[in-house]
C-alpha cells in the first residue's frame, strides 16, 4: 500500500521546527512510502480504504514540530497521519463492503480490547481513556497517531468495527469527511455548559471554528453568537453558518465589548482587555494569542472552551485567576449526556458521531472542502492546508486512492 | 483717517484657462487643485470689519437689551445665577486670545458682583459633546474667571447625571424637555453664545446645549434631519423648529437672558494669510508661500501636521453682540451672520466639490475620523445653502480628504464601534437609527467614558450620520479624492486618486461635461441658491 509516513527523528524535528515544515519547507518528518498494510490487530478489526482523508490542524502541528511533546508520548511512531476519514470497509474476503463509513478514530479501551475497561471508559467517557499509552494496542490517542492502525493518509488502514459509522447515501464524500471535526465541534458545544441566552464567542474560523458556529446554531440558539475570523471568506462563511456578527482579530476586542456591553480597560504594559464580556468563549485557534484573547474577553465566572489543540504556550493566567474563569478542554468526542445549551440531560445518552452525522445531513458542509489531492502531491497539499485561510480554502483533503495504477 | 474700502462681497467666479489652481483643504494639509474650465467657484465675502470697541459693545448690549430689562435690573443679591457658555466646538478654529466668551463672562460677572450676587455657577454647555479639559476651559474663559470658579463653580455639563437634570414638560409635539437642573432652578440663566454659522444659537443653545439624550432624540433623528433644508436656514429647518418649541417651553419656566455674538470670516492668521484670499488675488509672494506651505505640510508626518494645525488660533473679530430675549436677539444674529456669509448663486450644478479641512466642530484638538469627514461633507458642506442645495438632485459630491481609518481613542470611542460594527452592517440611516441607536445611547461603558473621561457620548456618531441624511437621499454619488479606498467603501463612497479621475467617475452618474461648483471654504459662507439654470455669474 501507499502511505504518508510520519517518522520523527531528532535532527528532522529540529529542521522542521526551524524551517516550518508545513510552510513549503522540506517536510523532513513526512515521506511517501510503499509499505505493507498494517496487520489486523485481532477480532473485530477490518481493513478500510479511505476515499477522502482530511488534513487537520493537529496534523500540521505535528509536521512542523510544534505539537506538544505531551502528545508525542501518547503516539507511537512511525505512524500514518489522518484521522478525518471517509472510506470503504473491506469484507474478510477482501471484497468491498456495501456503503461507505466514517471512522471514529478514538482508540479507547473498547477498541483496544482492554478488559475491564479503564475507569473513564467504564464511566462512558472514552475520550478520556487511560489506556491510550499502549495497553492492548500500541500507544495512540487516535487512528492516525498509532503505528498499529495506520491512518487516513494511506490507501489502506485497519479499524475496529465499533469505530465505523455508516454514511447515509445523501451525504457525499466531502460532506462525510467533515463528520469527524464536526463531532469535535458538537462535543465542545455540548460540553461547554453554554445556556440558551448566553453571549457566545467563537475565536477562529478555520474548520473547527466554522463547525463550532454551525453546531451552536444547530444545537440551540445562544442569545448572541459572535465569531472572529481573519479572512474574508471565513467571515462570509461564519455569517452563513449562523454567526450574528463577525469581527476580525483587529476589531475583536471592541466587537465583543459592543456585543456584551462590557467595559474596555487599557492599562500600561498590558494588552487591552474587557471587564465583562462573553459568557462562553470557544477558542478554536489553539494558539497562545487565541488563548490570551479568550481570557481577555470572557466575563468573570465565564467559560473558556479549548477546542483548538494548544501546544506549549506562554500566557498570563492572572485574568483566569482574578475572573474565576472556567477553562475547559474539549477533546474529541464520546458519549453525550448533556442536552444542547442547558436543555437538561440527553435521554438516552448518544454517541457524538451519531449527532454529528445527523447534523452533517442537515448542514451539507461539503462546500468547505476543496478539490482533494492525491498522496503524491502531499507537499502541495500540506502547504495549502498550512495557509488555507490566506488561500481562501477551509478544509484540504487527500484522495488516497487516486493516482495509483489499478 | 484714510478712506476705508467696503469689504468685497462673496462671489461666484468662473474657472478659465487663466485661473490658477485652487488651494483646497485636504485634512491635515492643503492641495493645489485645478478645476475644469467652465466650473464655478463660490468664494466667501471678505471679512467684515470688527467692532472697534468690543468691550464697549458688549456693555451696551447688556445695558440695552432687546425685549428685556437691562441685565443689571435682573441681578440682585441672594439670587441664583447660572451662566452657560458654548463649548469648544465653536468657533473653528479656536479664536485668538481673548476669546469672546471671556469678554462676555467677565462683563456679566462684573455686573453680578456689583449687584451682590454670590450664588453663581458657570456651565460649559457641552450637551453630548466631550467634556472640555481644564486647559480648554481656561482658554475660553480666561485666567481670572477660571481661577475663581474652576472646578466647583465652573464645570462641564453632564447629560448623564440624573440628579443634574430636570424634566420641564412636553411640547405640543410630544417632545420631552429635560435640561440642566441648575439652569432650570436658577433665578436667571445667562447663555453666552458664539454664532459661527446660522445653525448655531437661538433656542438651540439652551434646548440642546444643556440637554441630554432624552430631549435630543426628538430632533437629532433621521426624520427631522431629512426635513431640515437646510441646517443653515433655520426657518426651513425641522431641527430648529423642534428646538424652538422646546425653547419656548423652557422659557415659560426659566428666565433666560441670551447673549449672542457674531464673528467675521478672518479665519487664518497672517502667516498663512493667503488662505483668506482668493487665488486670483495672490501676489507672487502668496503663491510661493502657498506652494511651500502645501508641500511642507505634505512632507510632515500627518500626526505632526495635525498638531501644527490644531495650534492655529484665528484672528476673528467680533461683528455683532446682541443681548436680551432669545428670539429677537437671534433674529439680529442671523442678519449679522448672513451679512457676512451670504453669497448669491444662480442655479444648481451637477457636481459640487469641496475640500474637508483638518478641523470640524467635533474634533478640536482631536482627529477628523471618517465619520466626521462624512458629517463635514454631507452634513455641513452640503447644507451650506439657503433655497436649494448647490448640487442638483441625483448629482455628485466630490470631497477631497485623505480619509484615513484613524480615530481618537479617548474622544471618539463609540465612533470606532459605529464604524466597525454599524457601518459593516448597514449605511441606511433609518435602519441604523432603529437597530443600533438605543444600544449605543445607553451603553454603560460609553456613559462612563462620557462622564469621567473626555469621550463624546455613545450616541454622537449616530447624529453625525443623521446630519448627512438629507444629502444621502439627495445625492447620486459621493467621491473622495485622495481617500483610502476601503474607508470610502465603508462609508458608501467611491475613492479617486485625482480630481480629474473623480470627475470621470462622476460622469457615470451625471453624464459627460457636468456643471461643477466648488465651495471654497473655509472661510465660511452660505450660498443663497436661486432657482434657474446653472450660471457661472459671468455676463
Amino acid at each position: 500500500m501507499h502511505a504518508l509516513e510520519y517518522s520523527p527523528t531528532l535532527p528532522g524535528y529540529a529542521v522542521a521546527r526551524l524551517t516550518g515544515g508545513t510552510r513549503g519547507g522540506p517536510l523532513t518528518l513526512l515521506r511517501l512510502a510503499h509499505r505493507t498494510a498494517p496487520a489486523l490487530p485481532g477480532a473485530g478489526w477490518v481493513r478500510v480504504r479511505p476515499l477522502l482523508a482530511g488534513i487537520c490542524g493537529s496534523d500540521l502541528a505535528a509536521l512542523d514540530g510544534h505539537a506538544s511533546p505531551y502528545l508525542g508520548a501518547l503516539a507511537s511512531t512511525p505512524f500514518v497521519p489522518g484521522h478525518e476519514i471517509v472510506a470503504r470497509a473491506l469484507e474478510e474476503d477482501g471484497s468491498t463492503a456495501p456503503g461507505r463509513v466514517v471512522v471514529e478514530p478514538q482508540l479507547h479501551c473498547g477498541v483496544r480490547g482492554v478488559r475491564p475497561p479503564c475507569p473513564r471508559c467504564a464511566a462512558g467517557e472514552p475520550q478520556r481513556c487511560e489506556s491510550v499509552a499502549g495497553e492492548g494496542l500500541d500507544a495512540g490517542l487516535q487512528t492516525g497517531y498509532c503505528c498499529a492502525t495506520g491512518g487516513g493518509w494511506a490507501t489502506e488502514l485497519v479499524a475496529h468495527r465499533s469505530q465505523l459509522h455508516p454514511v447515509p447515501d445523501a451525504l457525499d464524500d466531502r460532506d462525510a469527511v467533515l463528520v469527524e471535526p464536526l463531532a469535535c465541534a458538537v462535543h465542545a458545544v455540548l460540553r461547554s455548559g453554554a445556556q440558551g441566552g448566553d453571549r457566545v464567542l467563537v475565536l477562529g474560523a478555520g474548520t473547527l471554528g466554522l463547525l463550532t458556529v454551525a453546531a451552536l446554531r444547530e444545537l440551540g440558539r445562544p442569545g448572541r453568537l459572535l465569531a472572529v475570523a481573519k479572512h474574508d471568506h471565513q467571515r462570509r462563511l461564519a455569517a452563513e453558518l449562523g454567526a450574528d456578527a463577525v469581527a476580525t482579530p483587529a476589531t475583536m476586542l471592541r466587537a465583543v465589548r459592543f456585543e456584551t456591553g462590557a467595559r474596555l480597560v487599557e492599562g500600561r504594559g498590558t494588552d487591552p482587555f474587557l471587564l465583562g464580556g462573553a459568557d462562553v468563549c470557544f477558542e478554536c485557534t489553539g494558539t497562545a494569542a487565541g488563548l490570551r484573547d479568550a481570557m481577555a474577553v470572557t466575563r468573570a465566572g465565564g467559560t473558556v472552551v479549548m477546542v483548538g489543540m494548544p501546544g506549549r504556550v506562554t500566557i498570563d493566567l492572572a485574568p483566569a485567576w482574578q475572573r474565576e474563569l472556567v477553562v475547559r478542554g474539549a477533546y474529541g468526542y464520546g458519549i453525550e449526556t448533556h442536552a444542547p445549551l442547558g436543555g437538561g440531560d440527553v435521554e438516552p445518552p448518544r454517541r457524538t458521531f451519531e449527532i454529528a452525522l445527523e447534523l452533517a445531513g442537515r448542514l451539507r458542509l461539503g462546500r468547505l472542502v476543496g478539490d482533494p489531492h492525491p498522496l503524491s502531491e502531499y507537499r502541495a497539499a500540506i502547504a495549502e492546508a498550512a495557509s488555507a485561510g490566506s488561500r481562501g480554502a477551509v478544509k484540504v483533503a487527500f484522495a488516497p486512492g487516486v493516482g495509483w495504477a489499478a | 483717517m484714510g478712506s476705508v474700502m467696503a469689504p468685497r462681497p462673496g462671489a461666484v467666479v468662473e474657472v478659465t484657462r487663466q485661473t490658477p489652481p485652487l488651494m483646497v483643504p485636504n485634512g491635515d494639509g492643503y492641495v493645489l487643485q485645478r478645476l475644469p474650465t467652465g466650473a464655478r467657484v463660490v468664494y466667501a465675502p471678505d471679512p467684515l470689519p470688527g467692532l472697534r470697541d468690543p468691550d464697549g459693545a458688549i456693555r451696551r448690549a447688556l445695558l440695552n437689551p432687546l425685549d428685556s430689562e437691562p441685565l443689571p435690573a435682573l441681578l440682585r443679591a441672594g439670587m441664583r445665577l447660572t451662566i452657560a457658555i458654548d463649548d469648544i466646538s465653536l468657533p473653528l478654529p479656536p479664536m485668538r486670545w481673548p476669546d469672546v466668551r471671556q469678554r462676555l463672562v467677565e462683563a456679566v460677572l462684573d455686573l453680578a458682583a456689583a449687584a451682590g450676587v454670590e450664588d453663581v455657577e458657570l456651565i460649559v454647555a457641552t450637551s453630548l459633546h466631550r467634556r472640555m479639559t481644564a486647559a480648554e476651559v481656561l482658554e475660553c474663559v480666561g485666567r481670572r474667571v477660571f481661577d475663581a470658579f474652576w472646578p466647583d463653580r465652573l464645570y462641564n455639563f453632564d447629560a448623564e447625571d440624573p440628579e443634574a437634570l430636570v424634566e420641564l414638560g412636553t411640547t405640543d409635539q410630544g417632545e420631552v424637555v429635560e435640561i440642566s437642573r441648575r439652569a432650570a432652578e436658577s433665578d436667571l440663566l445667562v447663555y453666552v453664545n458664539i454664532n459661527l454659522v446660522a445653525m448655531d444659537g437661538g433656542h438651540k443653545s439652551v434646548s440642546v446645549g444643556l440637554a441630554g439624550y432624552r430631549s435630543l432624540r426628538h430632533h437629532h433623528n433621521v426624520h427631522t434631519l431629512r426635513h431640515t433644508r437646510s441646517l443653515m436656514d433655520p426657518p426651513h429647518s425641522a431641527l430648529h423648529a423642534s428646538c424652538d418649541r422646546m425653547g419656548r417651553l423652557i422659557e415659560k419656566q426659566v428666565r433666560v437672558f441670551k447673549i449672542e455674538t457674531t464673528l467675521n470670516t478672518d479665519t487664518f492668521p497672517s502667516t498663512v494669510g493667503f488662505l483668506n484670499r482668493r487665488e486670483a488675488d495672490w501676489s507672487w509672494r502668496d503663491r510661493a508661500a502657498a506652494y511651500g506651505f502645501s508641500r511642507s505640510m505634505a512632507a510632515l508626518p500627518h500626526a505632526r501636521a495635525r498638531d501644527l494645525f490644531h495650534r492655529t488660533r484665528s484672528p476673528y473679530a467680533l461683528t455683532g453682540v446682541f443681548a436680551g430675549a432669545t428670539e429677537p436677539v437671534h433674529a439680529r444674529t442671523l442678519e449679522s451672520i448672513y451679512r457676512q456669509h451670504a453669497v448669491p448663486v444662480k442655479g444648481q450644478s451637477d457636481v459640487l466639490t469641496a475640500g474637508v479641512p483638518y478641523v470640524g466642530p467635533y474634533n478640536v484638538n482631536s482627529i477628523m475620523n471618517p465619520i466626521l469627514v462624512f458629517c463635514m461633507g454631507l452634513g455641513y458642506f452640503f447644507n451650506m445653502y439657503r433655497g436649494m442645495p448647490l448640487v442638483r438632485k441625483g448629482g455628485v459630491l466630490i470631497l477631497t480628504h485623505p480619509l484615513r481609518e484613524e480615530f481618537h481613542p479617548v474622544h471618539h470611542p463609540s465612533y470606532i464601534d459605529f464604524y466597525d460594527q454599524v457601518l459593516a452592517s448597514t449605511r441606511d440611516p433609518k435602519r441604523i437609527e432603529e437597530e443600533f441607536e438605543e444600544r449605543f445611547a445607553t451603553d454603560s461603558w460609553y456613559r462612563q467614558l462620557y462622564r469621567r473621561s473626555h469621550a463624546y457620548h455613545g450616541v454622537h456618531p449616530f447624529y453625525m450620520w443623521y446630519w448627512g441624511a438629507h444629502a444621502l437621499e439627495h445625492l447620486g454619488n459621493v467621491i473622495v479624492v485622495g481617500g483610502q479606498r476601503h474607508v470610502a467603501e465603508r462609508l458608501g463612497f467611491l475613492a479617486a486618486s485625482t480630481l480629474d479621475d473623480a470627475l470621470e467617475m462622476a460622469s457615470q452618474t451625471v453624464g459627460r461635461d457636468p456643471s461643477v461648483t466648488h465651495l471654497h471654504t473655509p472661510p465660511m459662507l452660505v450660498a443663497d441658491v436661486e432657482p434657474g439654470a446653472y450660471d457661472t455669474g459671468v455676463p
